[in-house]
């Protein structure tokens, strides 16, 4: 059985810290990290490697350093690392990011199962996955919790707002993960030593995949960002310095008048 | 030059400080008060190759070297002193003296095992009668046949009711003296003759345990003599020097947590209506405790690249004793001063601090006191210019 699991390189938004005076993010020495949920689907590849014959490729699509993060990959377990990096894919959004990778799995084919986390932290869009899916026309089942592999089918738990779906799917298909799938694991130490010094992270530009640069990257995607900007802080909320019992007449008027109770 | 590290060193770094935070911290304070070894975290370590970091991965180690295990200690420290300890008298001590003195089948019998951390190690030399003075131990190891039998007793032996394999210093010619007539030993635990005594009781680092030894007539098999007959002092020393290099990085990681812990009380507490970061007296504490550590940080691992590029010399020997002295006083330092920034705080229980403050004793005392290393420094740079320190 062959398992993709897409991976992104994003800045630790944990370690992101405000700027109180300017309002604009530090980003000078801020961590990247493997996309938090896209860990999880790293961890759910590794769960099966456990119970059946896997071979699990770790595949990411970013500048030259999200080597990085495959570096990682390499040292939870994964077997193979490609990145997707060349300037022809700057600039891309869901839509062309999708394409990009669904060209690369195309050229990898023979696989059973697409795994990708819910959502970046840094985009926070949870397309990417979907897009995926419906480039290379195969089934999809997002926001996964729980999912077995019975013969040619693969059965996912799918949160919704109140419960779960059991939905069943044939093979390939692809899964987004959610981090309430699993705990993922660290690198281990001589893991990390390995993937540094004695494994390959296979590299491919548009060349290798067979993309035109003229529908890739910026130019292939219809999405384009007019205008990128801070929203005004909150406005502080209204303090009522009364009594306990007279501020909280107060309070509950108030909240009948704007209908929330 | 390049003071950069390496990208594998950057991503161990993170592995260990998450793990440290995640797993080793939440019950930092439990195992000290309750003097309990934290077995749950040294099996969580071993999964994940912390017991042997700087081992090769023939003998079950992550191949990380010195530097490697540098900043293991360093970031094990930074959250606790008790854990880090019985991590380092395992691999930096235990288990190192018999990579660097151990044959190919001693190699793969007790290295391995040490290095994946399904046993662990202990460093026997200290005695009643010999600590600083180490070269006038007075175990005994006397042929028989096949065997060696050991008699004598050490003492505050870290690891040495809780270690399988332990490394054990004896006299093996009273008459040559340290140079040539005496000789390490790898025991296991279940040979006859091999006893534990007390375990003591400690001010700091409690949840690392620290027990007392005995040998009566104790048989350990021939072919479980370190390195070569009659060279242990050799041993004892080179395993030494590399332990105390690492003592100097796990300074390192307790007075940057200090520090830390010291500006972030002084930007949230309050007085004279202003956080007391504000304050001059303040500044200058936290500006002192930065200097040191910077410091010894650069000392810490331009001596560790030494070992890793080969080069323990004699030079090397006389930076790791810096490295132990200057890294425990500068944590003395810099822990004193953080519990001055954190005032009543600071000698309460339930901070830290205090816990910090009582671990951090014991690193001018152990592994040598840095009165021994001192003379160790000084004998080494007069040396350099012809004239031996008697």
């Amino acid at each position: 059985m062959k398992i993709i699991v897409t991976v992104k390189q994003v800045p630790d938004t944990n370690e992101v810290k405000l700027d109180r005076r300017t309002g604009t993010l530090i980003r000078e020495g801020v961590p990247s990290i493997i996309n938090p949920e896209d860990k999880n689907a790293i961890e759910a590849a590794m769960q099966l490697k456990e119970s059946m014959e896997v071979t699990v490729i770790a595949l990411s699509m970013g500048p030259p350093q999200a080597d990085n993060a495959l570096r990682e990959a390499l040292a939870m377990g994964v077997d193979e690392a490609i990145l997707l990096s060349d300037r022809a894919f700057a600039g891309a959004d869901t839509w062309s990011t999708a394409a990009t990778l669904g060209m690369a799995i195309k050229k990898i084919g023979d696989y059973d199962l697409i795994l990708a986390g819910r959502q970046a932290i840094d985009g926070d869009t949870a397309q990417v996955g979907p897009q995926l899916a419906e480039y290379l026309g195969i089934p999809q089942v997002t926001y996964v919790r729980e999912f077995a592999i019975k013969g040619n089918s693969v059965r996912a738990k799918r949160a919704v707002e109140d419960g779960y779906e059991e939905l069943e799917a044939p093979l390939p298909a692809l899964l987004t993960i959610t981090k309430d799938a699993n705990k993922a694991r660290y690198p281990s130490a001589g893991g990390i030593i390995t993937a540094y010094r004695a494994q390959e992270v296979t590299l491919w530009g548009h060349q290798d995949i067979g993309a035109d640069p003229e529908s890739i990257g910026l130019k292939g995607s219809p999405t384009q960002v007019k205008r990128s900007f801070t929203p005004p802080p909150k406005e502080p909320g209204e303090k009522f310095q009364l009594p306990p019992a007279a501020a909280a007449k107060e309070i509950v008027a108030r909240l009948k008048s704007k209908n929330i109770i | 030059m390049d003071f950069s590290f390496p990208k594998e060193y950057e991503l161990l770094r993170r592995m260990i400080r998450e793990f440290a935070q995640n797993e080793v911290a939440p019950i930092a304070e439990e195992i000290d008060r309750d003097e309990r070894v934290p077995w749950e975290t040294i099996k969580k370590a071993a999964k994940l190759g912390l017991m042997g970091v700087p081992f090769p991965q023939e003998y079950g180690g992550a191949g990380a070297g010195e530097i490697g295990y540098c900043i293991l200690m360093e970031e094990i420290n930074k959250v606790c002193g008790s854990t880090a300890t019985v991590i380092g008298a395992h691999t930096g001590i235990g288990a190192m003296a018999i990579y660097l003195d151990g044959t190919e089948e001693q190699k793969k019998k007790y290295l391995t095992p040490l290095a994946r951390g399904e046993k662990i190690a202990a460093f026997a030399l200290t005695e009643p009668n010999a600590g600083s003075d180490a070269a006038s131990i007075q175990t005994r190891a006397i042929r028989d046949g096949d065997y060696f039998l050991l008699n004598g007793s050490k003492l505050w032996i870290t690891n040495g009711d809780i270690a399988d394999i332990l490394t054990v210093m004896a006299v093996t010619d009273p008459a040559l003296g340290a140079r040539g007539g005496v000789t390490a030993f790898i025991v296991e635990k279940d040979f006859p003759g091999f006893i534990v005594g007390t375990v003591e009781e400690k001010m700091g680092i409690r949840g690392s345990s620290t027990a007392e030894l005995f040998f009566e007539d104790c048989r350990v098999p021939k072919e479980n003599v370190l390195g070569q007959f009659g060279a242990g002092f050799l041993t004892f020393m080179r395993t030494l020097d590399i332990g105390r290099l690492s003592l100097g990085a796990g300074c390192l990681g307790a007075s940057d947590a200090s520090l830390e812990m010291s500006m972030d009380f002084a930007k949230n507490r309050y007085q004279f209506g202003a956080p007391i970061a504000h304050k001059q007296a303040i500044q200058w504490m936290i500006a002192d405790m930065a200097t040191e550590i910077e410091a010894l940080r650069s000392l810490v691992y331009r001596t560790a690249w030494m070992v890793d590029t080969g080069q323990i010399n004699r030079e090397f020997s006389t930076l790791a004793a810096i490295c132990k002295l200057y890294g425990s006083e500068v944590l003395g330092r810099c822990v004193d001063k953080a519990v001055q920034i954190h005032g009543g705080m600071g000698y309460m229980k339930k901070y830290p601090i205090e816990r910090m403050y009582r671990d951090a004793r014991i690193t001018r005392i152990f592994e040598g006191t840095n009165e021994v290393q001192r003379d160790v420094i000084a004998r080494n740079l007069f040396r350099k210019i012809g004239l031996r320190i008697r």
